[in-house]
């Protein structure tokens, strides 16, 4: 698949606020994901920045208590609207999560078929191709292609992950959300996620929840920081990281709390 | 230098406690080994080819076996299991996965009701309904009285394996586009299968042995039968009877017949606790 595919594909975020049992954690968020940008969210624990991500593909939904108000725009369609199917949508906007979760029950092979399964793609050849295609991008395919039918859960903890992304991108979503991918992992492991980010980006747009700023200014293009449920500030991360235009920004980016 | 007073009489509590605890575990298995010991002493003896092969000889003569019972328990426990597996397992999954409003409150309590009614109180409910109006005891109205006593001990234990599952995975199956009940069913229940198995056979093992609803229901049965309209004979059913009566000969088969179903439920418990060993040998 080339970049071309999906090139003016967009994300969008239209005044989104999520909330708990009516109580917001995050309020009137507008934000613009451009097609083939990493763009990662920061700020401290408990900013809403988790929560955001999970209204990005309709999983904050499924939390006890949640619920959504404003819009997200995937191609200027609002995928909060009447008609959109949730489980549909969560088959075009993939997501990895802090802790590996491979499937404890199936091996390497079948985890990273599993979304292609359930999408009623079934024939074997079709499947080996997306599986070692998705495990090549996730940069895994050498390490694992002679031991494809094993436990997922032989893999180290770095493995396992990008196990994970390869999961994930495996159905060839439009969009990659990864929430705190490397919060679990080494800095061998962590480096090797980073590196994924800018090479997953030809083709796919990435949207990355990191508290480690070191790797936001690392993986992403743009950068927004949110601080008690708002967005703060956003902007180009080479920008934001040495010219931050709001005060709390800087007092974060510095080290100053948080 | 001598250790500070509390600290020597920290160390003797700590002893005095540790011994307590061990001697009270002692109890707790000493029934067990008391049991076994005891009916391997007065059962062994009289198990030979002939017990398993052999049906009944009439009252009086010596030699003859309890067949007709081994198979009945089969035929009697492998209906119940037929009925009490996918509507317990069903049920546990359900409490799990959506049991959370008001409905899986009211199911959650009448299972815990169902699991400390008296058994003899269920059998009786068996005998009003299957029993009465068809004018004639049969081991499918024995199966219905061990899966209801079934349903509710494998519900429960389904439901606290299927809660064992992690919630990421849940939400990473959610996340990939599975639709919910393909979620419970493939990733959460595929992943718990291993507690569910386990919680199965331990039900089975419980209702092998129960008497009380049977004496209603399948009757017992002298001779070999098969038929599940009919009366059946079991082995709990078997040692009910031979152990009260009268000649020496019952007595010793109601012995033998008693460790017979005790080695059932022991395998049945060993197959457990390996299915449970495969889970975590895999897993890991």
């Amino acid at each position: 698949m080339g970049p071309g595919a999906n090139a003016r594909l967009r994300l969008e975020t239209v005044r989104l606020t999520a909330l708990f049992n009516g109580q917001p954690a995050v309020r009137d968020v507008s934000l613009l994901f451009p097609a083939h940008t990493v763009t990662a969210i920061i700020g401290p624990s408990g900013c809403g920045k988790s929560t955001f991500l999970r209204c990005l593909n309709r999983m904050h939904e499924l939390s006890a208590g949640g619920t959504v108000q404003g819009q997200v725009l995937l191609d200027e369609v609002d995928i909060y609207a009447r008609d959109v199917n949730p489980v549909e949508l969560r088959r075009r906007i993939g997501m990895v999560f802090q802790r590996p979760t491979p499937f404890p029950t199936m091996s390497i092979y079948d985890n990273v078929a599993a979304g292609l399964r359930v999408n009623g793609r079934r024939s074997r050849s079709d499947l080996d191709t997306a599986v070692e295609r998705a495990l090549g991008q996730a940069a895994l395919w050498d390490e694992v292609r002679d031991r494809l039918h094993t436990s997922a859960l032989e893999l180290s903890g770095g493995q396992q992950q990008r196990l994970c992304i390869a999961r994930a991108i495996a159905p060839q979503p439009e969009i990659l959300l990864l929430d705190e991918p490397t919060a679990s992992l080494d800095p061998a492991g962590t480096q090797r996620i980073e590196e994924l980010c800018h090479a997953l980006k030809r083709h796919y747009t990435i949207v990355i929840v990191t508290h480690n700023l070191q790797q936001a200014a690392r993986v992403s293009d743009y950068t927004a920081f949110f601080y008690l449920g708002r967005m703060i500030e956003v902007g180009r991360t080479g920008e934001l990281f040495t010219k931050p235009q709001v005060e709390q920004t800087e007092a974060y980016i510095t080290g100053r709390f948080g | 230098m001598s250790m500070p007073a509390r600290q020597v009489r920290r160390h003797a509590v700590n002893g005095l406690m540790t011994g307590l605890i061990a001697m009270l575990s002692a109890l707790a298995v000493l029934a067990l080994v008391l049991i076994l010991g005891d009916l391997i002493l007065k059962g062994a003896s009289s198990l030979n080819w002939a017990f398993f092969t052999e049906n009944p000889v009439p009252a009086g003569e010596t030699g003859g076996g309890v067949a007709h019972a081994i198979v009945g328990t089969a035929i009697v426990v492998g209906f119940a299991a037929l009925i009490g597996l996918p509507v317990g397992i069903g049920a546990g999954l359900y409490l799990a996965e959506f049991g959370t409003g008001r409905l899986g409150f009211f199911v959650r309590f009448v299972a815990d009701v169902l699991n400390g009614t008296p058994s003899i109180v269920v059998g009786i409910f068996a005998w009003t309904w299957m029993v009465k109006p068809v004018g004639r005891f049969s081991a499918l109205a024995g199966s219905a009285a061990l899966a209801i006593l079934m349903i509710p001990m494998i519900a429960r234990t389904t439901e606290e394996m299927v809660r064992l599952v992690p919630h990421s995975l849940r939400e990473a199956a959610l996340a990939l586009g599975y639709p919910r009940w393909r979620t419970s069913l493939r990733i959460v229940a595929r992943t718990a299968l291993g507690g569910i198995v386990t919680g199965c056979l331990v039900g089975i093992a419980r209702v092998a042995g129960e008497t009380a609803p049977l004496l209603f229901t399948a009757l017992g049965n002298l001779n070999f039968s098969v038929s599940p309209t009919h009366p059946m004979q079991t082995l709990s059913l078997q040692i009910y009877v031979y152990a009260t009566g009268p000649f020496d000969e019952w007595h010793r088969l109601a012995w033998a017949s008693a460790l017979v179903l005790m080695g059932l439920v022991l395998l049945l418990a060993i197959a457990a606790r390996w299915v449970t060993r495969q889970r975590y040998g895999t897993g890991r």
